[in-house]
Formats: structure tokens, C-alpha cells, sequence
């Protein structure tokens, strides 16, 4: 949280938010970062590749890297049919693909809904999430796009 | 906000003028009486001084305007354009130069008002009677009648030169009218976007091929379009090599200018076409060649004089295509280089050693420029002598999948430095293979640039085309080993280890001017690839150049040989393969190959073949010490080193290794694993020991004539426990090996002395029988399929003696339940496991 979004927050503005669900978490991730989204995709995996990138796929022409967020979360793979979503986020070195399990609404969340995360989140998995906002029905954590990219590419 | 952009097309207007100036001032040095020439270097200073006014730029102004006042004068034939006025002319383009770049950062013209500049600029615009008093009385004659007519016509004159830079200027209005400036970032969506439409074809050709005709025929069509498309689109990312060779002109004369020497320079083939980025990518090493060939390469005038050259000196700038590659070649008429001081600055800056010189001929010699830390100018000059060397050089051009050689001219004196370069990094062709794992197919993209040939191996060469070197394999190719490597082993991927299929195919590649060969489970054809880089996040991957997409729009990793070559523990510098073959034969009852080196005060010391697992050149600063031994890191795993100079003389030399480099030859598998530094590797020699003389030192075994010299033999046993710790030396055992061929028994014998166990070797069951009485075996084990001879009694033997029975073949005569234990040929980690670890049986002597 910097200073212009401590304002924001005062001022009682909201931000849209792009949601998807991992396991029975729920994500958001500010919605200008994404690119796109894409149904399931083949991909080609990367042989030596750190874990967690299970490929690159092809979008219109370029190659982009699909992160596995189950497995940078430490989650068991992706049990369902069909294989996971896309969700095309830009990044400063071009595009990466997040694969997820199912992709949720475009959400307009007030910022002053948000809470830092709780203590008690284990912490290989708290250093990835920014913080955690106060939905109606449902708590959305934020995704720490960057630092869940490092851990990934590890 | 529109001033801003104003501004830029300012910059970008002056930017275009100056790349031609630098050059036309030069130009105009030489030949001082070409008008347009002159007028054209007005013309762009008068652009400048009238548009910098605008702005309000007044240091740029102000320079611009007193140098155009002094072209104007030599326009109009008021004086002679001399050496001093062009050093002035040029010190000022580097000013306006200077002012452009720092209003292109920060919008202001800088802290410096060049006032010493401006003053002599003033000076020399004023004390035209001076300059023209002087020189023009010695040119009065030859120049009279030019300057006459000119002053007669002087009336009609401002016609036709109104004229000529009418059409001139048209010319220009022309060209500039033909070419616009675009982003190199949007040609390259254009190439992506190019690409796709591609993909897009293909698929629309495999769908149509059955329907109607008319359709078929719009797809034909589209296909034409699209592959002109795919060319143009390619071809505007080109540009001639001439916008690099320009800046040469002018750097080559204030070289000359500050070393007194006279050096022309010539260029051939400026229109050569090559890759933005690979101009972008060369223009510094080439221009670092260039300075070292008029630095280094030419000689000053006297000297050249003196030696019956011209006092000129020639430089040749040469460029041309030729079979998908750009050459480059610098060639001077200088000195050349001196291997023999080329060897004595290697030795004393140590970057070889005494007896790699003596070895030397001309041409590797020469190769020692590009060495890091090699710099053969006796004294710093300001102009290359600045730590950067041709190794920089040699580093910029490979990175880009370039070569750089440099050689004497032969016959004639000078040297030349050629450069070959790919047209271009974009599109490269490569040749499509598959790998297998575990039920999935994984493509990969071979650059065809490290390709060499293709080799398949069908049927019996199939399962007998690869051989092993304790353990590597290789493949004899017209009589050299080339070390293979497994492509899925290589890159982990989870199948087969040793593929069962009939057919082989061999991809050999070279890496670094070293050849190896590649077994991958299936080539494909060659295509022309777009490489797009991997980004970033996956740099660290070293087995891969980039990725592409394939024509059925799934992506293709691009492999990078060198990268895989390091990964698979190829020696990153290979020994001189060739030497492999020098093999004396020999007629004897079982010929042995022999590694012969030497070490310390032992000129001759030979090691089996088959108890080394490879070969090593390290770096000594990759020896590091761990409780008082030698050790290296070494493919994840601790390796004991031993120095056998220090051994052999009993530790009188030193342990130090002054030397950059050390040989170094690893023997034993696994844990055992040992290395042994040598000072030297000779040959390898193939023959029988003939003669063999018992040795007191520890570390030999004797002395045998091996390649026609008396030569010791390292004990590698010896070597092997003097290195690995206490606790790991297992109570020898011995091992009888039974079988019918003595290459198959002797094969199992290297790897099991190895291991620190003991070896008899049997080639029948008779034989076996003796050996038990005498050798009291802790097992046995049977290699072949079928023996001549009945088991059966030798078998009772072992049962009744305790001796354990070990099958290696895969199908036996005898009942398997007749064995101990079963292992498969490939399984010597489990056979050395089972061996070691099995309990002594109670009838057993041992």
C-alpha cells in the first residue's frame, strides 16, 4: 500500500479487480495488469525448467511462460478435466500466463476494505499474497504478482 | 508539447546531417577542389546554425556560424581548404555533436560554452590573409588558371551552381522521399504478426486440399502473398554495413593524425545487407579491429619506407555474402604479427606455459591474441591499448553465432582479420528433431549454423555403432571418437536409458570447434525458425537459444549446442581429437589403449584406456583445499585431486599450480572417482605390453615399452586409495569373471579393479575351476550366453566353496534359479553394490 492508494483508500475509492480461483483460495489481481484470459492452452514444456514454469504456450505469435500457481503455492496439481485457465498478466518482461483453476468475476472492490494478511497465514504462502479484502460473503486475497513470479522462477 | 517534437525532428534532422559529415570533411581533406563536396558540408552546417537560431540553442549557434563562414569562404575559392582548418572543422562537428546529445538528455545545451573553440574558430575566420598568404604563393601556378576562369565566369557561376544543388538537392528530396524512419520494435510485431499469418496459411492449406477448386486456388494465392510478405517484412529489418563503415573514416584519421602515420582506407562492399541487430551487435568489435590494424598493424612512415613499402599505408574494409553468412574482412599492409613475440608476451604475462610454446606452430600462435589479458602493444597507446582486447572482440562475435579468425597474409605482409556473421538473428534455419520420455514427444530446434552432419545407425550398426569409453559413450566416426550424448539424459527427461530401438540417430553438432554428437529419437526436416527469446525469468537456462513456433502453432524450444555441451560434461576444452587416431599397431595376443603423459620428471607415464573416465582441462583456481587434500568441485560431487608431479618426486615440487590451466585425468566411477594432475597428455597409443619391469615406487606399476619408448605405468589402484578416505576402502575381494571372449571378460575387469576387487579372469569353465582352487573367489560371474563346456561341475564347485554365482547376460543356457543374483549389463552400480555389501559365506576361505 503507498501513499496514493492510503489517499484513495480514504477518499472511499475502489479499484476493478480481476478474480480466479486456486484450490479454494480466491484471488484477485488488479485488472489493468491482465492482459487477457484464455481457456486452456497446450503447452510445451521446458525440460530443466524451474517446477513451476510447466511451459510456453503460443500467443498469436508469441511465446509466453505459464506458471503453475498451484505448485508455487504448494498446492497438489490440478486434479479436474479440461486443465487449467490462463490469465495473461503483463509483467516488465513481457507477458507470463498464470494457470489457474477457474476464472471468477471483474470485481469493483473499495480499497477500504482491505486488511494486511494474518499472522497465522503460513509463511512460504504470506510473502505472495499482499493482503486480504473484505468481500461481502468471501474474503480475495491479493496476489503479489511480482514476488510470485520470483518464487516461481526459482 | 509541440516544441518538444519540434525539437526531436531537430535532433533526428541533425543526427542524419552529421553521419554524413564526419565523412565529407575527410573526403574533402583529399580532395579539396570538389565543389559539391564543399557545398554539401555547408549546406548542413547552415541547416544546423539556421534552425539551433530558432530554437534558441546559441553556444550551437554560434559554433555553426563561424565554421560556416569559414566553408563559405572556401566555397568561394577565397582559400584553400588546409589540414589545420579541417582539424578545426572536425573539432567542431564534435562540439555540435557534444550540444546534440545533451539536448537530446536533458533539453539544454550543457555547462560547457566552448569558448577556446569558438576563439580560434574566430581567429582562423579572420586571419584568412595570414593562411592564404602562406600557402597559396608554392600553389599560385597550378592554381591560376582555375581561379582566373573562375573569376571570369564569376557571374555565371551562381547559375550552375544553383543548378547542380538544385538536382542535388532533388536527388536528396527524392531520397528522402523513398524512406521513412519506423520503430524497430513495430517491424518486429509486424514479424510476429507475419509469422501468424503464416501459421494460419498452413492450416488453411491442410483443411482445403480436398474441397472445391476455387477455394484452393484463393489459398495458393494467399500462399505466394503471404511468403513475399514474410520476405519484405524480413527485409526491412536490413541495413547496409556502409552505416557502420561510416564512422571509420574519420576515426582512422585522427588515429593516423596521432601516431604520424599516413593510412587509406578502403571499402569494399559497403551495401552489404545485414540484421539492425547484428549491426548494432558488430560495430563495436569492428571498430576496435579496425584501430588495432592502423594502431598495431601499420607502421609509421619511415619505417614503412624503409621497408620498401609505400609510405601509405593501405587498410581494406571488405564485405560480402557468402552461403548465408556476411563476411567481413580487415586487411592491412603492416608488420603482421609476430608469432615467436606473440609466444614470449603469452609466457611472461603466464597465459601458456614453456613446452604449449615450444608446440606451437604460426597459426595458434597467432590465436593467442585472442586470449583474455593478451595485449601485444609493447606500450599502452590512448587508442587500444585499453584492457580491451581481440578477446572481447572474439566474445562480442560469438555471442552473435559469429567467427573470428586472424592470420598473416601469406606471401605478402600484413595481417587479416575475417569475421563471419549469420545475415541475421531473427530467422535462422534449423533442423527439427524429437526427443522421447515417457509416452510424450518433445520437440526441439537444432540452429543449423552448429550442425555438421546426420548419422543413422540401422540394424547390427545400430546396436553396435556406439561404444563406450568407461562409460561414455562414442561413435567411431571415419576413425575418430566422437563423445555422444543422450538428448533425453541430457535434459532429464524420464524414458528409456539406453534406447532398445534398432535404429540410432546421431545428430552431430560442433560447440566451440569441438565436434560431438547428439542421440536423439528422431530427425525431422530443416525450416527457416523466427527465434524469439525466452525472456528473463528462464536466462538461467543454458540448454536453450530461445523458443520458436512450429508450423502447427505449438512452440519448439531452440537448443544452444554450447550450452548443452557444457551441461553434458563435455570438457570444455577438448584435447586435439585427432590425436586419438595415431595408433600404433601392433601384432600382439591382446592390444590395450594407452593414455601416455607426463608429469614432473616423469617425461612418459601411461595409464589403460579403459580405467579413464575423462579427460580435464580446469582451471588451477578451481582447486580448492579441504582438510589438507587437493579437491574439486566436480559434477556435484567433492573429487580428490592428486598431484603426481608432487608424488612421483616425493613431494619435492611444489603443490602449487602456477599454471592457469592444469590437465587433469579422472579415473575410477562413482565415489571413487579420482583425479590425477598431469603437467602434459601425448597420445594414445594402442598396442600390447611387450616388456614390463618391475617399479619401487608406489604410484607405478613398472615400466613397459609403450609407442616405442620405455614409458611407466601409473598403478591406478595406487592412485585410487591414496586418495579416497580410510572408511570408504572396502576389504578386497576377489571376483572371478568367466567368459568366453577376452574383450568381454577384460571390459567387466577394468570396472571392478576400479572398485578396489580383485580380478581373475576365466575363458572356460576348466579354466575357472583351476583359478577357484587358487584365487578363492567370493563370487563369480558368468558374462557369456553359452560356454562350450559343462557347467555343471564348476557350479557344484562354487555351491559346495560358497561362492556366489552372477549372471550378467540377459539369456543363459542354465536356469536362472541356478544364480545368486541377475544383472543386466547396464546395472554396474548394483553389480558393484551387491558385490560389496554381500556377506562373506561361511564356506568361503576368504
Amino acid at each position: 500500500m503507498n501513499i496514493t492508494q492510503e489517499r484513495r483508500k480514504v477518499r472511499g475509492e475502489s479499484v476493478q479487480f480481476a478474480t480466479f480461483h486456486v484450490e479454494n483460495l480466491f484471488f484477485g489481481i488488479e485488472a489493468v495488469r491482465v492482459q487477457e484470459v484464455l481457456r486452456y492452452q497446450e503447452m510445451t514444456p521446458i525440460p530443466l525448467a524451474p517446477k513451476a514454469i510447466r511451459g510456453l504456450i503460443n500467443l498469436r505469435g508469441q511465446t509466453v511462460a505459464a506458471v503453475d500457481t498451484r505448485c508455487t503455492l504448494g498446492l497438489p496439481p490440478h486434479p479436474g478435466p479440461g486443465g487449467p485457465m490462463n490469465i495473461i498478466i503483463q509483467t516488465d518482461d513481457g507477458p507470463i500466463s498464470l494457470l489457474v483453476d477457474s476464472i471468477g468475476d471483474v470485481l469493483e472492490v473499495p480499497l477500504n476494505s482491505y486488511a494486511p494478511v494474518p499472522d497465522n497465514v503460513p509463511a512460504h504462502q504470506r510473502e505472495l499474497i499482499a493482503g486480504v479484502y473484505r468481500l461481502k460473503d468471501r474474503l480475495m486475497h491479493l496476489l503479489r504478482a511480482e514476488r510470485f513470479l520470483e518464487v516461481a522462477c526459482h | 508539447m509541440e516544441l518538444e517534437e519540434e525539437v526531436r525532428e531537430f535532433l533526428i534532422e541533425c543526427a542524419e546531417g552529421l553521419v554524413h559529415l564526419d565523412q565529407e570533411i575527410v573526403q574533402l581533406e583529399q580532395s579539396p577542389d570538389d565543389k559539391a563536396l564543399v557545398a554539401s558540408v555547408f549546406r548542413t552546417f547552415h541547416t544546423i546554425k539556421g534552425t539551433c537560431g530558432f530554437f534558441g540553442f546559441m553556444t550551437l549557434s554560434a559554433i555553426t556560424h563561424v565554421a560556416e563562414n569559414i566553408l563559405d569562404q572556401v566555397r568561394s575559392d577565397q582559400r584553400p581548404l588546409n589540414a589545420t582548418l579541417t582539424g578545426l572543422l572536425l573539432e567542431s562537428v564534435d562540439a555540435i555533436k557534444a550540444i546534440i546529445n545533451s539536448i537530446e538528455t536533458t533539453a539544454t545545451e550543457g555547462p560547457l560554452d566552448y569558448a577556446d573553440l569558438r576563439a580560434r574558430l574566430e581567429f582562423a575566420l579572420h586571419d584568412m590573409a595570414l593562411i592564404a598568404a602562406a600557402p597559396l604563393p608554392e600553389t599560385t601556378l597550378p592554381c591560376t588558371p582555375t581561379s582566373t576562369t573562375d573569376t571570369v565566369v564569376a557571374a555565371p557561376v551562381p547559375p550552375p551552381a544553383p543548378a547542380a544543388e538544385d538536382t542535388e538537392a532533388h536527388n536528396r528530396a527524392a531520397c528522402v522521399d523513398t524512406t521513412i524512419r519506423v520503430d524497430v520494435g513495430l517491424l518486429d510485431k509486424l514479424m510476429n504478426l507475419v509469422g501468424e499469418l503464416v501459421l494460419s496459411r498452413n492450416q488453411l492449406l491442410q483443411g482445403t486440399s480436398q474441397q472445391d477448386t476455387s477455394l484452393l486456388r484463393t489459398v495458393q494465392r494467399l500462399n505466394v502473398i503471404t511468403s513475399e510478405l514474410q520476405e519484405g517484412v524480413l527485409k526491412t529489418r536490413m541495413q547496409p554495413i556502409g552505416v557502420v563503415w561510416n564512422k571509420l573514416p574519420r576515426v582512422i584519421r585522427d588515429l593516423a593524425t596521432e601516431c604520424g602515420k599516413k593510412i587509406h582506407l578502403e571499402m569494399q562492399g559497403a551495401e552489404t545487407e545485414l540484421d539492425k541487430t547484428i549491426i548494432e551487435a558488430i560495430k563495436d568489435p569492428l571498430t576496435h579491429v579496425v584501430r588495432n590494424a592502423c594502431d598495431h598493424g601499420v607502421e609509421t612512415p619511415e619505417a614503412r619506407l624503409a621497408a620498401g613499402k609505400p609510405a601509405v599505408g593501405e587498410v581494406l574494409l571488405r564485405a560480402f555474402h557468402e552461403g548465408g553468412h556476411v563476411h567481413i574482412e580487415i586487411t592491412d599492409d603492416g608488420r603482421g604479427l609476430d608469432p615467436e613475440k606473440l609466444k614470449l608476451r603469452a609466457l611472461a604475462k603466464g597465459l601458456i606455459r614453456q613446452d604449449q610454446a615450444e608446440q606451437m606452430d604460426e597459426r595458434e600462435a597467432i590465436q593467442l591474441v585472442f586470449l583474455p589479458g593478451f595485449s601485444t602493444a609493447e606500450q599502452v597507446t590512448s587508442i587500444s591499448g585499453r584492457g580491451v582486447g581481440m578477446d572481447v572482440v572474439k566474445t562480442n562475435i560469438e555471442k552473435i553465432g559469429g567467427i573470428v579468425d586472424i592470420a598473416n597474409r601469406t606471401g605478402m605482409q600484413g595481417s587479416t582479420v575475417r569475421i563471419k556473421i549469420p545475415l541475421t538473428l531473427a530467422i535462422i534455419p534449423g533442423l527439427i528433431i524429437h526427443a522421447q520420455s515417457a509416452g510424450e514427444e518433445h520437440r526441439f530446434v537444432i540452429p543449423q549454423a552448429n550442425l555438421l552432419e546426420l548419422v543413422r545407425l540401422e540394424q547390427d550398426a545400430g546396436r553396435t555403432g556406439i561404444e563406450y569409453v568407461h562409460g561414455t559413450p562414442v561413435f567411431r566416426r571415419r576413425g575418430q571418437l566422437l563423445p555422444l550424448t543422450y538428448l533425453n539424459r541430457v535434459l532429464c527427461l524420464e524414458g528409456e536409458e539406453f534406447p532398445t530401438t534398432p535404429v540410432i540417430n546421431i545428430v552431430v553438432v560442433q560447440a566451440e570447434e569441438r565436434p560431438f554428437g547428439i542421440v536423439v529419437d528422431g530427425i525431422f526436416d530443416t525450416q527457416e525458425i523466427v527465434v524469439k527469446a525466452l525472456g528473463r525469468r528462464l536466462k538461467g537456462l543454458t540448454s536453450y537459444l530461445g523458443a520458436t513456433i512450429m508450423g502447427d502453432g505449438r512452440v519448439a524450444l531452440i537448443l544452444d549446442i554450447p550450452g548443452l555441451a557444457r551441461l553434458s560434461g563435455m570438457a570444455s576444452q577438448g584435447r586435439d581429437t585427432r590425436r586419438l587416431d595415431n595408433t600404433t599397431k601392433k601384432s600382439g595376443e591382446d592390444p590395450q589403449s594407452f593414455l601416455v603423459f607426463s608429469a614432473g620428471n616423469y617425461k612418459r607415464v601411461a595409464v589403460p584406456l579403459a580405467l579413464v573416465s575423462r579427460l580435464e582441462q580446469i582451471e588451477s583456481s578451481r582447486i580448492e583445499h579441504a582438510s589438507g587434500r587437493s579437491v574439486m568441485h566436480y559434477r556435484g560431487q567433492i573429487l580428490p585431486l592428486l598431484h603426481l608431479a608432487s608424488l612421483l618426486n616425493d613431494q619435492h615440487a611444489s603443490e602449487s599450480m602456477p599454471d592457469a590451466n592444469a590437465q587433469l585425468i579422472v579415473v575410477g566411477e562413482g565415489v571413487r572417482q579420482t583425479g590425477v594432475i598431469v603437467d602434459h597428455i601425448i597420445d594414445i597409443v594402442e598396442e600390447s605390453v611387450t616388456f614390463r619391469r618391475r617399479s619401487e615406487h608406489t604410484c607405478l606399476l613398472g615400466s613397459a615399452i609403450v609407442g616405442g619408448s620405455i614409458t611407466d605405468i601409473l598403478d591406478v589402484a595406487a592412485m585410487l586409495t591414496m586418495a579416497s578416505d580410510s572408511t570408504q576402502v572396502t576389504e578386497a575381494r576377489t571376483v572371478l569373471v568367466i567368459g568366453e571372449f577376452a574383450s568381454c571378460t577384460s571390459m567387466h575387469r577394468s570396472f571392478l579393479e576400479m572398485s578396489g576387487i580383485r580380478v581373475c579372469e576365466a575363458h572356460s569353465f576348466e579354466q575357472a575351476l583351476a583359478l577357484a582352487e587358487i584365487c578363492e573367489p567370493a563370487a563369480a560371474l558368468l558374462v557369456s550366453n553359452n560356454m562350450p563346456d559343462n557347467s555343471t561341475r564348476f557350479i557344484t564347485v562354487a555351491r559346495n566353496g560358497g561362492i556366489a554365482l552372477i549372471s550378467i547376460a540377459d539369456k543363459h543356457t542354465l536356469p536362472s534359479d541356478h544364480f545368486d543374483a541377475n544383472f543386466s549389463m547396464n546395472q554396474r552400480e548394483e553389480l558393484l553394490h551387491f558385490l560389496t555389501t554381500m556377506p562373506v559365506a561361511a564356506g568361503s576361505k576368504q
